[in-house]
């Protein structure tokens, strides 16, 4: 974090700011990204995001360490969601290329297909609490489940989170706004799907490895 | 003006205060000097810019306040005063580091010839346990813990069943010997704190944490939980009773070891049964007690705790203030009881009675007493019914007069501030906060929960 | 030395959110409830964060009686006393402190001191404030669920934070960590606002080192929460999820927790303390009419604070049972932190040092805190030395050390800040008489409640005692002092009524401020209109050509000179700036001629 502010400041790093001079067109933008202020947006929050899956599956670790840990059995359809997450992930880039081509057809269906894959993964995740609940585990009652019914709600929301924005983005697609419009947007989109779903492997990694 | 004088006036008292308030640490009664060493380090360094840095600001503050053409003198920044003043500063961070960090060396690092005490920290007391002559402690775990063996003991284990078991919160040591502590809770988080052994940690369910020091003088002192456990956290006291050796011996050969403690028999509730005869006379034959005669009802009362009053009617814990005019009367009566085992018999034989709930006598507002309860529940379980493991005993379905009356008691002092009552002073801590409209409102309260 | 020119190419508006993008609200509601101005935002961050305030204020009025006289006021029992405990810290640190300073002041201020128009995303913006609300709200609710809010401590250790021997513990505990959770969310909507904002709108010429202090106080202290608060997460969601598990089992997760728990909770200590830091530099700097001294050294000092907060959660456990030999580490860095905190001392004092002090309200909270926090930082020393703090940790001297350094001193500056900004806002000033009193008993009453309670540490008071009761320790000269303590505590509460009085009757009644009334140099004060319109700087952003803290520059004609006044033309040529004057003065006053104007030096 120090790193990152002190490259910020990079420029500026030896000057003395009460003499400082230089002409006012080369102090333009100092330091700020040369990115687009929505993007630098996602970066400072996928960072957050990062952080908080990886403090979460360390506590998860370290509690597993504890003796009084006891493991369950994952549900199978786990394993079909996953690849469903990795289909929405290839719908969103393709999504996105069409959008630098320009082609408005393909942005359209692409986000459609990515949308419809998304929910067939929510969908899925709600089977597999279902299967669980069903099997007689329950939140309460030991702390692998209570720890695999937060980790795998934490990355819903966040999905569903992105499911918003991908709303707002077919809905301005579906009215017929021109692809420029919308690149902007479908390329978060797809940025943030595939930043969920490395979430979700590594995510499912660790719930696996620890299972068997 | 105003400001210099009174940042002068703030610094001058701070010191003036330092030296001549009664307040500070109580006088040491164990090795580590050393901390207080290092205390005293900590405040000439920190005093020193204390005052310093402030008497400078005021001088500041005074010479160069607002005056009419008298501009700010222009200066951005001074290395070389900046890095003289982190040269500063860092060498006295030092000056209290280093030998802070010798101190902690030592504390941690427990000599290898000191004798083990263990102190096992439950919501809300201290217990202790001592290892026997073969000097190790027996394996302990939760699964193990009931009534008969408060300590969960593994009955198993051989190196267990020579350990002491002191169940009381007064704990008494050797002067002038080095003693290990292991520590241990078996439901939340405690702390074992001396102040004046300046030792003090926590106790941590699933572990065993420890602490070393040398008593180094006799006296009576005060064990405090210093780590948040609950509603009665502040009643969570103890004691430790430094001796010397053959007194320490003395008191400790008079604890049961956990073999002893374990070849107890049960009462014998038929042996009981004429030691109760001398009862009867006030408590009633079915033991259902008596308002008249000032005889609360026994039948239904946890043995546990039936046990323990009978002991402090002979002890003396109980029966002796002179305000507590009922429990004289009882204390003879209890001295009838030749030994442990007759205890262990008419306690047995009043179980056996059947346990028909007290009538009602008390009137107050149920609906207050049931907020009131709320911190009782803690202690005596949510419906009154007696927890064993927090000490408390039965209160619904007993006689509703005599827990107003020794609530009183408890509030004034007349029951549980006795030296020897161990669990007393607790319900003490606790009695102080209801007036006499809210004894009876809870009373009337505890009369619903049948 | 280069010769300067200055670029008199006509002005270019810069690439951030132009005049067209800005939402223009329409209704009341539009421009005051459902706001989407960072302004609006801010102030209404601050008033719900001081109302919270208010209710811990007076919880911490009834704790404080029980124990000054627990005999005459035994109207609340030990489990109130421990949910009093634990929502008065609570919703200090968090809800009060934490929301008010990067809320409320960071909405404030920092899209008018980097020269922005508004936040960047001002609609997250807008919900960031309405999620805040919602968790106050729940927080509040637990006070009226059965059995009432959670009295686990404001730490919320488990186990006993679930355990039925907790107050609170079926439904305050879930209500507070629903709350806390929410609180989360909302503040990661804010926080990425206000790095982004730092990071992509600052105006032209406005570079990071250009910045005033403020700005970075609260940027560090936003980048910190953004990375501890998903901890609090973290391990506040398994501590929810795995309520009732318990007794007897063997893992070491209690301590687990408190090591999750510091790691977040200490830098949560710096979040309160940057943004007050940054606050106070530039109070005293506009109060000495000199520049803070040292500018270069506080940033690097913030940043180093900022990045060592990370390093030390463990002297909050020197006795919690963790493995001993963290002793020496932690204590390492703990001291070691000590040193660019007492580097940023050393500079407001040196601020002051030569400086032409005007004794504003603001300025005398300013100097109060140095004060306070001189003796908070101090006694920290104590407690951050492991065998120092073996006999203090867990007693009354923590209560005071923290309270005096996380506590007073932010607050003291929560104060300043308001006094001094409050004129932006709603265009009067403060009444100073009322300021000055509130002030003085402020000061001296905090003072006089916690500088004694230290010495109750010493004797060896435990903390979150609802009553010491007869023990061997604790003389009964004690008692009397905990008494003492407890009438000028509520002294210091009933006082706080008046600064309320002063703050709705200077809206009406108060005098009109101007612009610019403490002749200020950063771009909040430059704004066309006071208080500033939606959008902050009319058609054109201001274009900064220094940084904030040109005060009483020798040659100038006024004592002070704003960020975005161009420099001026000196006599011996048309490419001659006024920078080049102030880097010639610096050389010393021997370099200037008898005119009092620099030679000139280099090419």
């Amino acid at each position: 974090m120090v790193i990152v502010v002190g490259w910020l400041v990079r420029p500026t790093l030896n000057v003395k700011p009460w003499v400082e001079q230089r002409p006012v067109k080369d102090i333009d933008g100092d330091g700020a990204l040369r990115l687009p202020t929505i993007k630098v947006g996602l970066g400072v929050f996928l960072t957050v995001a990062t952080s908080l899956f990886a403090l979460l599956i360390s506590a998860y670790h370290m509690r597993m360490m504890a003796a009084d840990w006891v493991t369950l059995a994952l549900p199978r359809v786990l394993w079909l969601n996953t690849a469903v997450l990795i289909l929405a992930g290839v719908a969103m880039q393709w999504t996105r290329s069409a959008a630098q081509w320009g082609q408005i057809d393909n942005v359209r269906l692409g986000l459609i297909a990515a949308g419809v894959l998304t929910f067939s993964f929510l969908a899925g995740q709600l089977w597999a609490w279902q299967q669980l609940n069903a099997s007689g585990y329950f939140v309460r009652n030991d702390p692998a489940t209570a720890f695999f019914y937060l980790l795998t709600a934490l990355h819903g929301l966040h999905l569903l989170g992105g499911m918003w924005v991908w709303g707002r983005t077919t809905a301005k697609v579906l009215r017929g706004v021109e692809v420029a419009k919308v690149r902007l947007s479908v390329e978060l989109c797809a940025v943030y799907w595939h930043y969920l779903l490395l979430v979700w492997l590594v995510l499912f990694a660790v719930l696996l490895h620890t299972h068997t | 003006m105003v400001l210099a004088g009174v940042l002068v006036l703030l610094v001058v008292g701070s010191v003036l205060f330092h030296y001549l308030s009664p307040w500070y640490f109580t006088p040491i009664a164990s090795n580590w000097d050393t901390i207080d060493e290092t205390v005293t380090i900590t405040f000439w360094v920190t005093g020193f810019v204390f005052v310093v840095i402030n008497l400078f600001m005021a001088y500041c503050v005074l010479r160069y306040r607002h005056r009419k053409g008298k501009p700010a003198h222009y200066e951005p920044e001074n290395k070389k005063l900046e890095g003289a003043l982190v040269l500063a500063t860092t060498l006295g961070v030092i000056a209290m580091l280093a030998p802070g960090l010798f101190a902690w060396a030592k504390f941690i690092d427990v000599p290898k010839d000191a004798p083990v005490v263990e102190v096992v920290g439950r919501q809300w007391n201290f217990n202790y346990r001592f290892p026997g002559a073969d000097g190790a402690l027996g394996t302990v775990d939760a699964r193990f813990i009931s009534a008969e063996n408060p300590f969960g003991m593994n009955p198993d284990d051989p190196k267990g069943q020579d350990d002491i078991l002191i169940s009381s919160p007064e704990l008494h040591l050797p002067v002038n010997k080095p003693v290990k502590v292991e520590l241990r809770s078996i439901d939340v988080l405690h702390d074992f704190t001396v102040p004046q052994f300046r030792a003090k940690m926590n106790m941590v369910p699933g572990l065993v944490t420890y602490l070393w020091f040398t008593p180094t003088r006799t006296g009576d002192f005060d064990v405090y939980c210093m780590q948040l456990c609950g509603i009665a956290h502040f009643a969570m006291r103890g004691k430790v009773v430094v001796d010397e050796e053959p007194a320490f011996k003395a008191w400790q050969s008079s604890h049961p070891t956990f073999a002893q403690t374990r070849t107890q028999v049960a009462g014998d509730a038929a042996a009981g049964k004429p030691l109760y005869a001398v009862c009867t006379a006030c408590h009633g034959a079915q033991a259902e007690g008596n308002p008249a005669l000032n005889a609360p009802k026994l039948s239904g009362q946890a043995d546990w705790y039936l046990r323990r009053q009978l002991k402090n009617f002979k002890l003396g814990a109980r029966g002796t203030h002179d305000k507590d005019v009922f429990g004289k009367m009882m204390a003879p009566m209890a001295a009838t009881l030749a030994d442990d085992a007759a205890i262990n018999n008419v306690v047995a034989y009043i179980k056996t009675l059947p346990d028909t709930p007290a009538p009602p006598t008390v009137t107050g507002n149920a609906k207050k007493g049931h907020d009131a309860f709320e911190t009782c529940g803690a202690c005596h379980g949510a419906d009154g019914q007696g927890t064993w493991a927090t000490n408390a005993p039965r209160l619904k379905g007993m006689s509703d007069w005599y827990l107003v009356t020794q609530l009183k008691n408890f509030k004034e002092g007349i029951r549980g501030a006795h030296a020897k009552d161990m669990y007393g002073p607790q319900m003490g801590f606790m009695a102080a906060i209801l007036d006499a409209q809210e004894t009876n409102d809870l009373a009337a309260y505890i009369d619903t929960l049948r | 030395m280069t010769t300067v020119t200055h670029d008199e190419s006509p002005y270019a508006p810069p690439a951030e959110v132009g005049e067209v993008e800005l939402y223009h609200p329409k209704t009341f509601i539009g421009k005051y409830i459902w706001s989407q101005d960072a302004k609006v935002i801010a102030v209404q961050y601050a008033i719900t964060a001081i109302g919270v305030g208010l209710v811990a204020l007076v919880l911490s009025g009834i704790m404080r009686l029980q124990l000054g006289f627990p005999h005459e006021f035994s109207f609340i029992n030990p489990s109130n006393y421990l949910q009093f405990v634990t929502m008065h810290g609570m919703i200090m640190v968090i809800y009060l402190l934490t929301a008010l300073f990067l809320g409320g002041f960071g909405n404030y201020l920092i899209p008018l001191m980097v020269g922005a128009r508004d936040m960047v995303f001002p609609y997250v913006n807008m919900v960031s404030y309405w999620v805040y609300l919602f968790a106050v709200l729940l927080l509040m609710a637990s006070f009226f669920v059965p059995s009432g809010p959670t009295g686990a401590g404001w730490t919320l250790y488990p186990p006993q934070a679930i355990l039925p021997g907790t107050p609170g513990a079926n439904w305050g505990i879930i209500l507070m960590l629903i709350s806390l959770a929410f609180f989360i969310i909302g503040f990661t909507m804010g926080g990425l606002n206000y790095v982004v904002t730092v990071l992509q709108a600052r105006t032209r010429g406005m570079t990071m080192m250009r910045l005033p202090l403020t700005v970075w106080g609260i940027f560090m202290a936003t980048i910190l929460a953004l990375l501890a608060f998903p901890l609090g997460t973290s391990f506040f969601m398994p501590a929810l999820v795995s309520r009732g598990e318990h007794l007897g089992y063997n893992g070491g997760s209690p301590i687990l927790f408190q090591h999750l728990f510091w790691f977040f909770g200490h830098p949560e200590v710096y979040i309160v303390a940057l943004p007050a830091f940054g606050i106070v530099s530039d109070l005293i700097s506009v109060n000495a009419r000199k520049n803070i001294f040292g500018y270069r050294m506080m940033v690097w000092a913030i940043l180093a604070i900022g990045g060592l907060s990370f390093m030390v959660w463990a002297h909050h456990m020197y006795v919690s049972g963790m493995n001993p030999y963290f002793g020496f580490f932690f204590a390492t860095t703990t001291l070691i932190i000590a040193v660019p905190t007492a580097l940023k001392v050393y500079n407001w004092v040196l601020t002051l040092w030569k400086g032409d002090i005007h004794l504003t309200v603001p300025m005398l909270f300013a100097i109060g805190f140095v004060f306070t926090f001189i003796n908070g930082g101090l006694t920290g020393l104590f407690l951050g030395n492991v065998p120092v703090d073996i006999p203090l940790s867990g007693t009354m001297f923590v209560v005071a050390h923290f309270h005096m350094v996380m506590a007073v001193s932010p607050i003291l500056v929560v104060f300043g800040a308001i006094y001094h900004w409050y004129p932006k806002v709603t265009g009067r000033i403060l009444n100073d008489t009322l300021g000055k009193f509130h002030f003085w008993v402020t000061f001296i009453g905090t003072y006089a409640i916690y500088y004694p309670m230290h010495y109750l540490g010493f004797l060896g008071v435990p903390r979150r005692y609802y009553a010491m009761g007869n023990s061997v320790v604790i003389p009964d000269s004690a008692q009397s002092l905990n008494a003492g303590i407890t009438i000028a505590a509520l002294i210091v509460g009933a006082v706080q009524a008046v600064f309320l009085y002063n703050l709705i009757w200077s809206y009406f009644r108060g005098k009109p401020a101007g612009g610019n009334p403490w002749r200020a140099t950063t771009l909040e004060w430059q704004t066309p209109e006071t208080p500033p319109k939606h959008g902050n700087f009319g058609p054109e952003l201001p274009v900064v050509y220094r940084w904030a803290y040109d005060y009483s520059v020798p040659g100038a004609a006024e004592d002070f000179i704003p960020q975005n006044q161009p420099p001026a033309k000196t006599p011996g040529g048309p490419e001659k700036t006024l920078e080049k004057t102030l880097d010639a003065a610096e050389l010393g006053p021997q370099k200037l001629d008898a005119s009092g104007m620099p030679k000139p030096v280099g090419g």
